[in-house]
């Protein structure tokens, strides 16, 4: 597959929330703002993105008895990156966060390309990975976080809703609302007929 | 026992490359992340103290606690407002410890006399759209103004004199019985906060 093809397949095709269902507990927890989801989503990209090539470029030295810890240790080291520089500049999206910037370390979604992509491919690819991976989750998040926020708040990236007469859904923004916008979103997203059946199995 | 080694030898390396990392990292962001605590403190400050043209959180007084009921507690930081000099307000954190979901921290101003100037929650856990609402201007707008003797600290519905939110007594009442605790604190500490000399932290 070329890298191209590798982003798409993350960005969309393959996306880890609408088609993997993985990572659920931050997609669910933090995505009361689409403003969060954002953040949230960004942060994620990031680590998987240097854990995926730091994993890639290590790949033939890390002994496959021991892949897990060193995963675990590469992956916690970019999350305790990503969270002292957003404490240092982004200190109210880090405050928004709270528990759930350490708790990326866990994100199923990320070992999970580490364990399936990036230890088993080459540096180019396994940045399209991250890369596609990383912006497909970030895309869900920010949708979710969006239509949450228009109906629990009545605006969306902060920005109020034209018509005052609207009255938000309180419900939406609670963690209630995470479940019932996350399920209208993928039955959506996945009752749109696939375009071609897949070819082949892989 | 070669593998044994290389495994050994692999996670020392990463470990030992993780550690390099994280402390470039700690060592560049420390000083930005100190203003960033100092400024979110200063702007608490800002929100309940009236205007001043000193730093507020760097002219401090921490009483030792000498509580009424002997019970330990932990000191209450006082940050005096000054305008030429004078002390015009003292801004001090509150915590009241009985709300609906855990304790709710608040800021508050008071004038040297101990009436209550400004009111901002720091930090709350209470329900959205119910006992949350304590934030809003409309409740905390009717402590201003108010000391410690000339009310009855208390909601309406215990008889006193500050209306509790409906659906969220519990949060209101922990907001009035912080309040009255910190007031009562600033006037037992009050000879001492006033007079007290700068000390630079």
């Amino acid at each position: 597959m070329r890298p191209a093809d590798i982003f798409i397949r993350g960005l969309w095709s393959n996306n880890a929330i609408f088609r993997l269902v993985l990572g659920m507990c931050p997609t669910l927890a933090v995505t009361t703002s689409a403003k969060n989801g954002l953040g949230m989503g960004l942060a994620t990209t990031f680590v998987l993105l240097c854990s995926n090539m730091a994993i890639s470029a290590m790949r033939r030295i890390i002994p496959g008895k021991v892949r897990i810890p060193a995963f675990i240790v590469i992956i916690a080291t970019f999350v305790t990156v990503v969270q002292l520089v957003m404490e240092a500049y982004a200190f109210s999206l880090y405050q928004a966060l709270g528990i759930f910037i350490p708790l990326i370390v866990v994100n199923c979604l990320i070992l999970g390309r580490a364990e399936a992509f990036a230890s088993r491919q080459p540096m180019l690819a396994s940045i399209a990975d991250g890369a596609g991976m990383g912006l497909g989750f970030t895309l869900a998040l920010v949708s979710l976080g969006a239509v949450r926020e228009l109906l629990g708040a009545g605006q969306v990236f902060g920005l109020p809703l034209p018509y005052s007469s609207f009255h938000p859904m309180l419900l939406m923004v609670l963690p209630p609302g995470a479940f019932l916008a996350l399920g209208f979103l993928l039955a959506a997203i996945n009752s749109r007929p696939k375009r071609k059946p897949p070819a082949t199995r892989n | 026992m070669n593998d044994r080694l290389r495994y050994v030898l692999v996670l020392t390396l990463i470990t030992a490359l993780s550690g390099l990392v994280l402390g470039t990292t700690e060592h560049c962001t420390r000083q930005p992340i100190k203003e960033q605590y100092r400024h979110q403190q200063l702007q608490a400050l800002r929100t309940v103290l009236p205007e001043v043209d000193n730093a507020p959180d760097r002219d401090t007084v921490t009483p030792a606690m000498q509580s009424s009921t002997g019970a330990p507690s932990t000191p209450t930081t006082y940050y005096r407002g000054r305008r030429r000099g004078e002390i015009v307000a003292i801004a001090f954190q509150v915590e009241a410890a009985h709300g609906y979901g855990g304790p709710i921290r608040m800021m508050v101003g008071v004038a040297p006399s101990g009436e209550l100037l400004g009111l901002a929650i720091l930090q709350q856990n209470e329900t959205p759209g119910l006992g949350n609402r304590i934030e809003e201007e409309g409740f905390r707008a009717q402590f201003l103004g108010k000391g410690l003797t000339a009310s009855r600290w208390k909601v309406t519905k215990d008889g006193g004199d500050f209306d509790q939110i409906s659906g969220a007594t519990i949060s209101s009442r922990a907001v009035v019985e912080g309040l009255s605790a910190g007031l009562e604190g600033y006037l037992r500490h009050k000879t001492i906060i006033l007079t007290a000399p700068t000390v630079q932290p």
